[in-house]
């Protein structure tokens, strides 16, 4: 009995392992910079290059930093959520064009909608390089505090904003 | 005298190339320090390559972002430290460590360790259940004389 038994288990043991790793997404890297302060910088903004943003003017207020290019295919896919989200006026969302042409931003804008308060250039990708970015588009909830809650690799769509972002976000609201 | 000049012509590359490997010496050093550390990193947008190999727009990137703090006078470490500060221990091909590491770098001897109980046990259990033979001389040899003859037939 015992014979035909551990050799059955040993293969369901292994064989639930492999199936669990059938689910996990490699593409889904943790990011150290959960629980940290998100990383400063100043850059220009898109629409009006005299102007600066920087992270440090939004202490006090809970926003979203959403990483985007007009290169970006899974951008496309991401936007119309975006734009969805920004006209219901619940968090706002800065944009950060990643390695990206200001004029081609722009245009992409001036085409889809612009569902951003503002969007700022980081044209050779060393904020990107601070932020951890290796997946555009990429989206941080940031907190009163200035400190990155979240992280979603990869377009926010219908279920990760209702199941993750908007209920992190209401709470941080309330703190 | 013609044999010395032959000599001293042959010399003369020699001469002229340590003068130039002196002038372009910073350089290529730094990148070769660049790329064998780069070899040790795992670039994050084609997962199964070193930072060193990637073609990615990202990899580049980093290989440049690698340069520059080189070039700052960062050593190895600082570099790595940097890198995994924005990227976690995901870039490193070499996982440290860690509370959640220790089944990774130790399950292996586990797995080992109970394979080598399970055979100990059995290994005693198996002489437990063959009896020692114990044969007079005479059935002795007449297992030997059938053995014989089978191997004749």
């Amino acid at each position: 009995m015992m014979r035909f038994l551990l050799p059955l288990v040993i293969f369901v043991v292994l064989a639930g392992f492999l199936f669990v790793g059938l689910s996990l997404n490699p593409r889904e890297v943790p990011s150290p910079l959960i629980d940290k302060p998100a990383p400063a910088f100043t850059l220009p903004q898109l629409h009006e290059e005299k102007k600066q943003f920087s992270p440090a003017d939004m202490k006090g207020k809970v926003w979203l930093l959403n990483v985007w290019a007009s290169w970006c295919v899974s951008c496309r896919e991401e936007h119309p959520v975006l734009m969805a989200l920004s006209q219901q006026n619940i968090v706002p969302i800065y944009g950060l064009d990643y390695k990206d042409k200001p004029e081609d931003g722009k245009m992409w804008l001036a085409r889809g909608g612009d569902p951003y308060v503002l969007s700022v250039m980081d044209r050779e990708g060393r904020i990107g390089i601070d932020y951890g970015v290796y997946g555009v588009p990429e989206t941080y909830v940031i907190d009163k505090q200035g400190v990155i809650r979240y992280k979603q690799i990869g377009p926010v769509n219908q279920q990760n904003l209702s199941e993750k972002i908007l209920p992190l976000v209401a709470e941080l609201q309330k703190q | 005298m013609k044999k010395i000049l032959i000599l001293l012509f042959c010399l003369l590359p020699t001469f002229s190339f340590a003068g130039e490997a002196q002038d372009m010496a910073e350089n290529p050093e730094l990148e070769k320090r660049m790329i064998v550390l780069a070899e040790k990193l795992r670039c994050l947008v084609c997962q199964n390559e070193s930072l060193a190999s990637s073609h990615a727009d990202l990899a580049e990137d980093l290989r440049r972002e690698v340069r520059e703090l080189m070039q700052k006078g960062m050593s190895d470490d600082e570099v790595v430290d940097y890198l995994v500060s924005r990227y976690g221990d995901f870039v490193l091909y070499d996982p440290p460590v860690k509370s959640y590491t220790m089944l990774l770098w130790f399950g292996p001897f586990a797995l080992l360790l109970v394979a080598g109980l399970g055979l100990f046990f059995q290994l005693r259990k198996r002489r437990e259940t063959v009896p020692e033979a114990n044969l007079t001389p005479e059935a002795h040899q007449r297992a030997e004389a059938l053995l014989k003859e089978e191997e004749k037939s």
